[in-house]
């Protein structure tokens, strides 16, 4: 530091703060008091890793759950013969999931151009295997099925051609509303089952919040596409009901410091505002029949609360009270 | 040279790999003299880059954690407890300021004071604990990290592509992701076991230079048996807190590179719980498909009743 007055300004003020408190904290000085750490575990490091996932993730879990619900939503409207809807709902599923999500992935991987090895091996005991697998076959059913669909709604080819698309349009749809199902709902599984204390305490809580919160991003993107029918709002409804209730479950389900990551902290405040958008705000929304508010609030919720469940992996991962804490349950 | 010296294991050439013999690291703090000497071991056969050079505060520990680029890491306990039967504090010296201002040392009062002002200094360096059931192996989705010839939990660099998966799956936090702009970033690194030595028949660098035999690389069994040993041995001269950390009864099942600690696990960093996370997929899965089977009927309500 230079001379001036700044620097003696700096100087005055440590001094106020070392008279009054008896300690200047920084590094290296949080043993002041004695030679024994207070700090929990050794020297409060953490005992697990942080995840090192960084924004694409958070970002691949909505528009992955957004893909994987709209395949679901796809195929209810071929079953009740609501081509249009179906035709939107997969062009979701196809840019979302087949598109926008593998690219959100290999981005955050270490080494990018080894994502191939991805489909090494398959392993069912490693839900990052089972989501690579699940993600490729939904990408395989859900872009052909899209193909399929609009060259058969179009009428390009004539006769039993045309009879073959149907068909197997049919199929490819069917196929990817069940990948598509798992697509959503095993990133739920893929952060409950690890180290991560905040995480795996909450593994039975994550994939209902992940699967419906996608359900319910589905339903609102292809209202503000422009298909304001009532059965896409009755799916409006039943996700916000659904996160309302997960909102009331976490807020009774504590487990001390185990899980204080969920509760307090920056994390904390995501959970929260994730949860009340995607919730209670949503549905209220919905209920006076702001339909396109409660769509914008529940996909604004989406995408907040799975930032936030990274942000609490994270926080979680380096507390170390956190792990000694969950070794109770 | 202590111990067994040109005899020891840790000395001797050896087949493990070619015999397919589990072997394993026993580590013991009660001789450890905290040299760091397995922390550069370390870095220099296996060329780890640099962790950053910082001053923690920790006592003399500026490693921190183990990490990507920390495969050995020292650690350094301050504890307020006797080591042993060893007498610790002022050893009954007048040392209040009084007796000084007024000249009055009364050098008769010094003697083995019991309780007074106790304090150790302990020395443990951690590793890699190449589980029995290993959280990293399971969750890795390429088949990059291996189970080796020998038990150790191996990450295969080439086929690693980053994904980051194994760093929240491993109970004890070691492998980790390394960043930009070290050597050889963007892959998952831990602790080798220095297999590429082992199978040239040479023990692993670390144990290789303990000048003290705390790290003893051998046989698992035979380790075991010796760890075992080791702990009555210490509790017979006053160590009272002297126990093995091998978690045998968790999920883990059995640590292969275990530790001989005195007093808790917690003051160690060590888990005294740990649990590999594929115990909690059932529940989860259970819960996906769960999820995935009501999203279903309620698409289907949804376009039945509402059309």
């Amino acid at each position: 530091m230079t001379n001036g007055p700044q620097a003696e300004q700096r100087l005055e003020q440590l001094r106020e703060e070392a008279w009054k408190k008896g300690v200047v904290p920084g590094k290296g000085v949080d043993v002041a008091g004695g030679p024994i750490p207070r700090k929990p575990g050794y020297y409060g490091q953490p005992l697990v890793k942080p995840p090192v996932w960084t924004w694409e993730i958070p970002l691949y879990f909505f528009f992955g759950g957004m893909a994987g619900m709209s395949a679901v939503i796809a195929s209810g409207a071929i079953v009740f013969h609501q081509v249009d809807l179906a035709r939107t709902a997969m062009w979701v599923a196809a840019v979302a999931g087949a598109g926008l999500s593998p690219i959100l992935l290999i981005m955050d991987l270490g080494r990018p151009h080894l994502f191939l090895n991805m489909l090494r091996v398959f392993k069912h005991r490693s839900a990052m295997s089972m989501g690579a697998w699940i993600l490729s076959a939904f990408g395989a059913c859900a872009v052909p099925g899209l193909i399929a669909l609009e060259l058969h709604a179009r009428q390009i080819f004539p006769g039993a051609l045309d009879q073959l698309l149907r068909v197997a349009a049919g199929l490819l749809i069917f196929g990817s509303a069940i990948f598509g199902t798992l697509l959503a709902t095993y990133t739920g599984v893929l952060i409950g089952a690890t180290a991560i204390p905040a995480w795996f305490l909450h593994r039975t809580l994550l994939p209902i919040h992940f699967g419906t919160a996608g359900l319910g991003s589905a339903a609102a993107v292809l209202e503000l596409l422009g298909h304001r029918i009532p059965a896409l709002n009755f799916l409006g409804f039943y996700a916000a009901g659904v996160e309302t209730a997960l909102l009331i479950w976490l807020s009774v389900d504590k487990h001390g410091a185990a899980d204080r990551a969920i509760h307090e902290h920056g994390s904390g405040w995501l959970i929260r505002i994730g949860e009340v958008l995607n919730g209670p705000l949503a549905l209220v929304l919905r209920f006076f029949a702001f339909v396109p508010f409660a769509a914008i609030s529940f996909l604004l919720g989406a995408l907040v609360s799975r930032i936030g469940w990274i942000a609490v992996g994270k926080v979680s991962g380096a507390d170390p009270e956190s792990v000694f804490a969950a070794e109770h349950y | 040279m202590i111990g067994e010296g040109l005899q020891s294991t840790n000395q001797r050439k050896h087949s493990y790999v070619q015999d397919r013999v589990e072997v394993g690291f026993f580590t013991d703090p009660s001789v450890c003299i905290g040299c760091k000497a397995c922390e550069v071991a370390c870095k220099e056969w296996n060329q780890v880059p640099d962790d950053g050079f910082t001053w923690s505060g920790n006592s003399y520990d500026n490693t921190g954690h183990l990490g990507a680029s920390t495969w050995r890491h020292v650690m350094f306990l301050e504890q307020d407890r006797p080591k042993g039967n060893q007498v610790t504090g002022s050893m009954g010296l007048p040392f209040d300021q009084q007796s000084i201002g007024n000249q009055q040392s009364d050098l008769s009062a010094v003697g083995p004071a019991e309780a007074e002002d106790p304090f150790r200094w302990v020395f443990l360096s951690d590793v890699c604990k190449h589980c029995e059931e290993a959280g990293c192996l399971e969750a890795c989705p390429t088949g990059s990290i291996v189970r080796t010839e020998v038990g150790s939990v191996l990450v295969q660099n080439d086929v690693c592509n980053g994904c980051g998966y194994c760093v929240v799956s491993c109970p004890f936090g070691v492998v980790d992701r390394r960043p930009e702009p070290l050597h050889d970033a963007g892959g998952a690194f831990k602790c080798t076991f220095c297999y590429d030595r082992q199978k040239s028949g040479l023990v692993p660098a670390c144990a290789k230079v303990c000048p003290t035999e705390s790290i003893v690389f051998g046989r698992l069994d035979d380790l075991r048996a010796r760890g075992a040993k080791r702990v009555e041995q210490l509790q017979q001269s006053g160590y009272k807190d002297a126990q093995l950390y091998d978690p045998t009864e968790t999920s883990v099942r059995g640590i292969h590179a275990f530790f001989l600690i005195l007093g808790e696990p917690e003051a160690y960093g060590l888990p005294p719980k740990p649990q590999i996370p594929t115990i909690y997929l059932k529940s989860a899965w259970i819960s996906a498909f769960a999820t995935a089977i009501a999203s279903i009927i309620a698409t289907l309500a949804g376009f039945a009743f509402f059309s």
